[in-house]
């Protein structure tokens, strides 16, 4: 047992009335674990992850990290942002370092083990490059590094892929997975694109909107060696038909509610 | 029927390929900036040598370059001025770094800090709308005549200017980088010093060259009052023997200096914070 999470309820309120972000979520993410949650645009994903992340502070629930409360944020669980976050002015190797400076570690130690992370992420040869001289693919691939340079508990990924192009976000997919399944992490990566969910995961949460509550679990009995050809086999488009369904269901069931559809203006389920 | 496209024949719009002058929003080619930089250098000058050649002016107002040329030379030879302007330099130095050295924790702070913010910011912003100048009479009371009350008068006319700018710098510190470095384990401290310090440098290098004219106008400010030397106080003792070209020369020193200190900073900014550049 890792993470586990119980009865979390997230409100915020706002100048028009408290929104219920989150409602009652329980959901457990054991050591060594790929797990996905999807959910619509505004279905509660990102406040999911800042709280396990120790950004945000619970409303009610309880969030556990191997038995102990998370009560903010820390180095045992580390987090991959949509948008990039790396540090402008440190080369790469600075950057992914930088977690484990933070933690006092030795300049020896932190060089040897940052230098083992890009390689791990296929980018030693930019160890002295800086962030700007990158692509968003490759900005993604070293926050990455960073994240998983502190070995953390479990890596946080909030829509990690979602600003890069198809391919690139095919290609690195597979990387993600290439990188998981050498370094034993365990994961926890939230999206939108089903696809995405079931190429990744070995369990799948669906997230429903207003306010967002697991709808679902969907175990996904793919291989671990997974490749995009995989998309062609007869299983996993079942899953993906199944999760869609899931989703358009919830999404129909909100859309009968009109009055609630107009007091959140952010909301657009209809992608 | 099919929509036609319009009738003109006239030609697209092209990218001014032709007319370098008025590219929008981009750069111009180098043999330009350098021949619009020595229009605009030697324009001026050729202006006033007309002008006090025509003798439409009197000499005693409108020198010639030639005679302040000559002025200068004879403030330089009488050394004159190099210790004026060494001193008005330890002026504006000693005041202005006072007042960076205290501008920079208290800007930091206040920019990472709402609380610390609400704690000074009415006060400050008070406090900079009081004009430096109005406060020689009370430095004169409290601190004498020496050098104490100058250099105060450049920190009093500096410190607040800096202050608010480097929050204003500290405030737009992304979120994300911050929230970044909680989950890789940084305290609040590591996060001050090693995120937003760091981040806003380059800012604070250029407010501190923005600031720095400033620093210059008060200098003069303060040795027109009570001072022996200083480039101000030798303006002011021009005036008293009408020597107008000596004024001059003192206005072309301070202009210099002042447009040297400007290119180092940006030369500094440059080097030091490449990261930060275009
Ligand atoms: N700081 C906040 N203050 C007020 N409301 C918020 C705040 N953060 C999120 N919300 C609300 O909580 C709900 C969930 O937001 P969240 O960002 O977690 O959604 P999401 O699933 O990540 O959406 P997306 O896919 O667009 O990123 C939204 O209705 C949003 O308006
Ligand atoms: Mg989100």
């Amino acid at each position: 047992m890792s993470l586990v999470i119980s009865q979390l309820c997230k409100c915020y309120s706002t100048h028009n009335g408290s929104i219920e972000a989150l409602h009652n979520i329980n959901l457990h993410v054991d050591p060594g674990e790929f797990i996905c949650v999807v959910g619509a645009s505004g279905s509660g994903k990102s406040t999911l992850l800042r709280l396990i992340a120790g950004l945000e502070t619970p409303t009610s629930g309880k969030l556990h990290l191997n038995g102990r409360e998370i009560v903010g944020p820390g180095a045992d669980r580390g987090m991959v942002f949509q948008s990039y976050t790396l540090y402008p002015w440190m080369t790469l190797q600075k950057n992914v370092e930088f977690g484990l400076k933070l933690q006092g570690i030795s300049p020896k130690d932190r060089r040897d083990r940052a230098s083992y992370y890009l390689e791990i992420v296929g980018l030693t040869q930019f160890s002295r490059a800086y962030p700007k001289e990158l692509s968003g693919g490759m900005k993604q691939r070293v926050a990455i590094a960073r994240a998983l340079a502190t070995q953390p508990a479990v890596l946080l990924m909030d829509e990690p892929f979602g600003a890069l192009d198809v391919q690139t976000r095919e290609m690195m997919q597979e990387f993600l997975l290439d990188v998981w399944r050498r370094t034993n992490c365990t994961i926890l990566t939230i999206t939108h694109d089903v696809r995405e969910a079931v190429f990744l995961a070995q369990r799948v949460y669906v997230l429903s909107s207003h306010p967002g509550t697991i709808d679902h679990e969907f175990q996904i009995d793919l291989p671990r060696d997974r490749t995009v050809l995989i998309e062609r086999d007869a299983q996993f488009q079942t899953y993906v038909a199944a999760i869609q369904d899931r989703l358009r269901g919830l999404s129909k069931l909100t859309e009968t509610w009109p009055l609630l559809h107009e007091s959140t203006t952010q909301v657009n389920l209809r992608h | 029927m099919t929509p036609t496209p319009p009738a003109s024949s006239s030609p697209l719009p092209t990218l001014d390929r032709d007319r370098p002058f008025w590219r929008l929003a981009e750069d111009i080619p180098l043999a330009l900036t350098w021949k619009l930089m020595a229009i605009s250098t030697f324009t001026p000058l050729l202006l006033w040598w007309l002008l006090s050649a025509s003798n439409w002016i009197s000499d005693k107002f409108l020198p010639s370059p030639i005679d302040v040329v000559q002025a200068l030379i004879t403030l330089w030879d009488r050394g004159l001025l190099l210790q004026d302007t060494q001193a008005s330099i330890v002026r504006v130095t000693l005041g202005f770094l006072l007042a960076a050295i205290v501008a920079t924790p208290i800007g930091i702070l206040m920019g990472a800090f709402a609380s610390i913010r609400a704690l000074l910011e009415p006060a400050i912003g008070i406090l900079r709308y009081m004009p430096a100048p109005a406060f020689v009479p009370l430095l004169i009371i409290y601190l004498g005549i020496d050098e104490a009350p100058k250099i105060a008068l450049i920190f009093i006319g500096t410190v607040f200017f800096n202050t608010l700018m480097i929050m204003d710098a500290g405030k737009f510190v992304p979120k994300a980088l911050i929230e970044t470095a909680y989950t890789l384990g940084g305290s609040r401290w590591q996060i001050l010093s090693q995120v937003i310090w760091p981040y806003i440098i380059p800012n604070v290098l250029d407010i501190f060259r923005v600031n720095m004219a400033a620093s210059w106008n008060l200098v003069v400010v303060a040795e027109l009052i009570a001072a022996s030397e200083g480039l101000g106080k030798r303006i002011e003792l021009a005036r008293k023997f009408l020597n107008t070209d000596e004024i001059f020369a003192c206005l072309i020193v301070l202009g210099l200096i002042g447009f040297v200190i400007d290119l180092s900073f940006r030369i500094l900014i440059r080097k030091t914070c490449a990261w930060s550049l275009e």
